[in-house]
């Protein structure tokens, strides 16, 4: 198990991220990313933020994006979610290139992002408001917020809410579509220690339950390897994939599983932190 | 031990109730303003005024009715529902206007200290609103139709272009500099050249209380738009929103806190601009009033004109809080009006 867990050359774990048993089969999108980079222009000169990063999520796998502050880790998620064009290389989700945001790759960011002139139901019925369905999959709404645990809040406005659940209201949103691959750029990145432990737990159930494949980018190793099945560590910026690592310890994982641990050295090593 | 000092702590709260509920007079103040305003009315009727003035008696009598009604109101050991509590609330603010009022009646009525016909006392301002209704009325009506529709056309058009210019580029492109060149000259430099442009004044007027009400709309709205948070955008795009689910879902109610701001400065513009423009041109509303008044020294309608204008202004912009704090429920820490 620990030489699963340490670093291996790159790609070398295609075909491993097979979905769990507990998932839902059939149910989540392959995304695969081949040669892709991006610059942004900074007073003028581009600034490289991506380079030459490939890789393929199998259907239902749990990746996380692991690696330093300002990265490039988001800039790649957004890539993914089709809200910019990548500038090299290409992006496929099912074997399909991207062409722009579709409701079929939902999106969770750091902060929760909620309307706050619209209840906690009217900010998860944003998906099917804006495709013009919402007359017909009221039910989803609610069994979406039933998802996450706030049935009860459905009237409240979020200057009501505590971080927390601001922020499974935002995971109820991006999962109201029922999409195939959810993107999650540090969702619990601004959350007490309690509540992320917490909302780790609920990401891993809802992942179990609904069998969409999941993106997560985060900077905390920890998180990486309790919820991941596979960790793609990044260099610093412009950033490039350093590792590939695979992580099939049975759910439900703790942070103090000993195999962990020593992975959690071993990634911490790689990226040059003592 | 936080036990015990919770229960000390409940035992000292029914006392204080108790105490409270033991004195007699409940509302001392409002019994006092209530004594006040007797007062008054008894100076007002016995002490003879200096010049000849009409509806001495009625001022003193309606002075004196509602003195009555406050001591009443404050001896009550309860108060009578809301508009009872309002009135105790209000108790030391019916003091100071006693003492103002009284002020004002010895001023001028008692001892002519202040010159006539320029500082009339209160009760021949009481005579105006009793002579003068029919043609008061029908000036705060038409200043209120003239009002109604430039502000309503100005608030409209100020949105629509403040959105557009917010949101496109080319439209803003185009619009930016006209808007940034005229917008700042006073909607009233436009007077002459509406008055001669226009068919009548009252279109020439309609005009430019649009104006002084689109400017700060437009501005406003567009400073909103553009100020909306970018990830709203993103959240409703991955969600599968087309472009006019992010203007009319997404854009405008974020901007609207700003719209509303853009329409208060607008409200407060479009009451200059009315005034001066009834003085000017229109021969019909309150300006106008105010200006015959004062044609005809005739100060004492005057200033019952000016407390009309103050009282429907006052109105007007309380109308437009409610209309905001009904919309903007959502927000946090409204300003209160």
């Amino acid at each position: 198990m620990v030489a699963g867990l340490l670093p291996r050359a790159r790609r070398a774990a295609r075909g491993r991220d097979g979905a769990p048993a507990a998932a839902a089969p059939g149910r989540g999108a392959a995304v695969s990313l081949r040669g892709v980079g991006h610059a942004f222009a900074l007073n003028g000169a581009p600034l490289p933020v991506l380079d030459d990063v490939g890789f393929d999520v199998a259907p239902g796998a749990f990746v996380a994006l692991l690696g330093p502050s300002g990265c490039g880790k988001s800039t790649l998620l957004r890539l993914v979610a089709g809200l910019e064009p990548p500038g090299r290389g290409e992006i496929a989700v099912d074997g399909v290139p991207l062409r722009g945001p579709d409701p079929s790759r939902g999106l969770v960011f750091q902060d929760p992002t909620l309307y706050p002139w619209r209840s906690v139901f009217g900010n998860v019925a944003v998906g099917p408001e804006a495709r013009g369905v919402l007359g017909r999959e009221r039910g989803r709404v609610d069994a979406a917020l039933a998802l996450v645990g706030l049935s009860g809040f459905a009237e409240a406005f979020p200057h009501q809410l505590s971080g927390g659940m601001a922020q499974r209201v935002a995971l109820a949103r991006a999962l109201v579509n029922e999409p195939p691959l959810l993107l999650l750029d540090e969702p619990l990145g601004k959350l007490d220690s309690l509540t992320r432990l917490a909302m780790q737990g609920e990401l891993v159930r809802l992942w179990r339950e609904k069998g969409f494949s999941a993106l997560l980018v985060t900077h905390d190793v920890e998180e990486a390897l309790v919820l991941a099945q596979r960790i793609i560590v990044f260099s610093d910026r412009p950033a490039r994939i350093k590792a590939d690592i695979a992580n099939d310890r049975p759910y439900p994982r703790h942070r103090e599983d000993p195999e962990l641990v020593e992975a959690r050295r071993g990634i911490l090593d790689l990226l040059g932190t003592p | 031990m936080r036990d015990i000092a919770l229960r000390s702590g409940a035992a000292a709260l029914p006392g204080r109730g108790e105490a409270r509920r033991a004195g007699v007079p409940l509302a001392p103040s409002l019994v006092a303003a209530g004594l006040a305003w007797i007062g008054l009315a008894a100076a007002t009727a016995a002490w003879p005024d200096a010049g000849d003035f009409g509806c001495t008696p009625e001022f003193a009598g309606a002075l004196a009715a509602l003195g009555t009604g406050f001591l009443a109101a404050g001896l009550l050991p309860r108060p009578l529902g809301a508009a009872g509590r309002r009135l105790r609330d209000w108790s030391h603010w019916l003091v100071a206007l006693a003492a103002l009022l009284g002020l004002w009646e010895v001023a001028t009525a008692k001892l002519a200290w202040l010159p006539m016909p320029f500082f009339p006392p209160p009760q021949a301002i009481v005579e105006v609103f009793v002579d003068d209704y029919a043609r008061l009325a029908d000036s705060v009506w038409h200043s209120l139709r003239l009002l109604a529709g430039g502000y309503v056309l100005g608030a409209i058009a100020g949105f629509t272009l403040g959105v557009a210019v917010g949101w496109s580029r080319a439209v803003g492109y185009w619009v930016h500099p006209v808007l940034r060149f005229v917008g700042p000259l006073p909607a009233t430099a436009w007077l002459p050249l509406a008055f001669f442009v226009f068919p009548s004044s009252g279109s020439a007027s309609t005009f430019l209380v649009a104006l002084a009400t689109g400017f700060p709309v437009t501005v406003l709205t567009w400073s909103g738009i553009a100020g909306v948070n970018k990830a709203y955008y993103d959240v409703a795009r991955t969600l599968g929103a087309r472009e006019s689910f992010l203007i009319l879902r997404v854009a405008i109610p974020a901007a609207l806190p700003h719209v509303f701001v853009g329409l208060f400065m607008g409200l407060g513009g479009s009451f200059a601009v009315l005034v001066v423009a009834e003085m000017l041109g229109v021969k019909a509303g309150l300006g106008w009033y105010l200006q015959w008044a004062q044609g005809w020294a005739a100060y004492a309608n005057m200033y019952a004109a000016l407390a009309v204008m103050a009282l429907a202004c006052s109105g007007l912009i309380t109308l437009l809080f409610r209309v905001r704090d009904r919309l903007l429920s959502w927000q946090k820490g409204l300003v209160q009006w």
